[in-house]
């Protein structure tokens, strides 16, 4: 696949992100995208729509409803990069 | 192409030695930075940074601005009764604007995120405390010794 990434293995265009993508970078992670995975991705991808930047973990489990904890349980090793990567949006420009 | 992980498994110490609202962030900031990276984190409070964990004072940590140059106040303001508290509720306001969480939620927010955070010894004793007197959150009392032995390998950080 051609796709174009940044140095880090973010997705360069947002516009090239698929949910089938998603699925296949979640294996690569390891991960199996459940519903509650994809209430974090789709809410991490709608800040990002919406603002242009993309959020660090507060922001995403406030709009998703999922907690913090549950995040880091979803998406261990590194929750808000991996959401990032999987949203197909930049790495997070966030602290918080 | 996702690229991996850094496969060495990364990992911080983060020192928190001071109690005034503004030292009080910059630990919890690293160290939740850590944690959303993917890196393993712990906290050791010790001195004045007890306070940062401190049941009764976690809530009210104030502005450090007396013998502060980068003070917004002049110094001789300073140090007048009520300066500091106004210049921290006004700080409080600013960063709830920014959406910062009050030091108690976010060391919520760090237990949470698997930080692991300590409380030292000595100074518990110094300040004649126990660990009932820190926030749940704070899972044991450590000497400076068994800190340093669980940091080994970790990047350390003084505050």
């Amino acid at each position: 696949m051609s796709l174009e990434v940044d140095d880090q293995g973010y997705l360069a265009n947002r516009d090239d992100w698929s949910q089938q993508l998603a699925e296949e970078w979640a294996g690569k992670f390891g991960l199996a995208l459940t519903d509650q995975h994809w209430q974090v991705i789709n809410a991490a991808r709608a800040i990002e729509g919406e603002s242009g930047a993309s959020p660090g973990l507060r922001k995403i489990s406030k709009r998703s409803a999922v907690p913090i904890k549950a995040i880091y349980k979803l998406f261990p090793d590194g929750p808000a990069k991996l959401v990032a990567k999987l949203a197909g949006i930049p790495k997070p420009k966030s602290c918080l | 192409m996702p690229e991996k992980e850094t496969t060495k498994k990364r990992s911080l110490s983060v020192i928190c030695s001071k109690g005034s609202f503004d030292m009080a962030y910059p630990g919890l900031i690293l160290a939740n930075a850590a944690r959303m990276g993917g890196v393993d984190a712990r906290l050791f409070f010790t001195f004045w940074g007890l306070d940062i964990v401190n049941e009764k004072k976690i809530d009210h940590l104030h502005l450090n601005l007396v013998g502060n140059p980068s003070s917004p106040v002049p110094a001789m303001i300073a140090g007048l009764p009520g300066v500091e508290a106004l210049a921290t509720a006004q700080m409080r306001k600013e960063m709830e604007r920014l959406d910062i969480p009050p030091v108690r939620e976010f060391i919520e927010m760090l237990d949470d995120a698997g930080a692991e955070l300590y409380g030292c010894q000595m100074a518990l004793d110094m300040f004649k405390l126990t660990k009932d007197d820190l926030v749940p959150q704070v899972q044991d009392v450590l000497t400076a010794m068994d800190f340093m032995d669980m940091s080994e390998g970790a990047q350390i950080i003084f505050i």
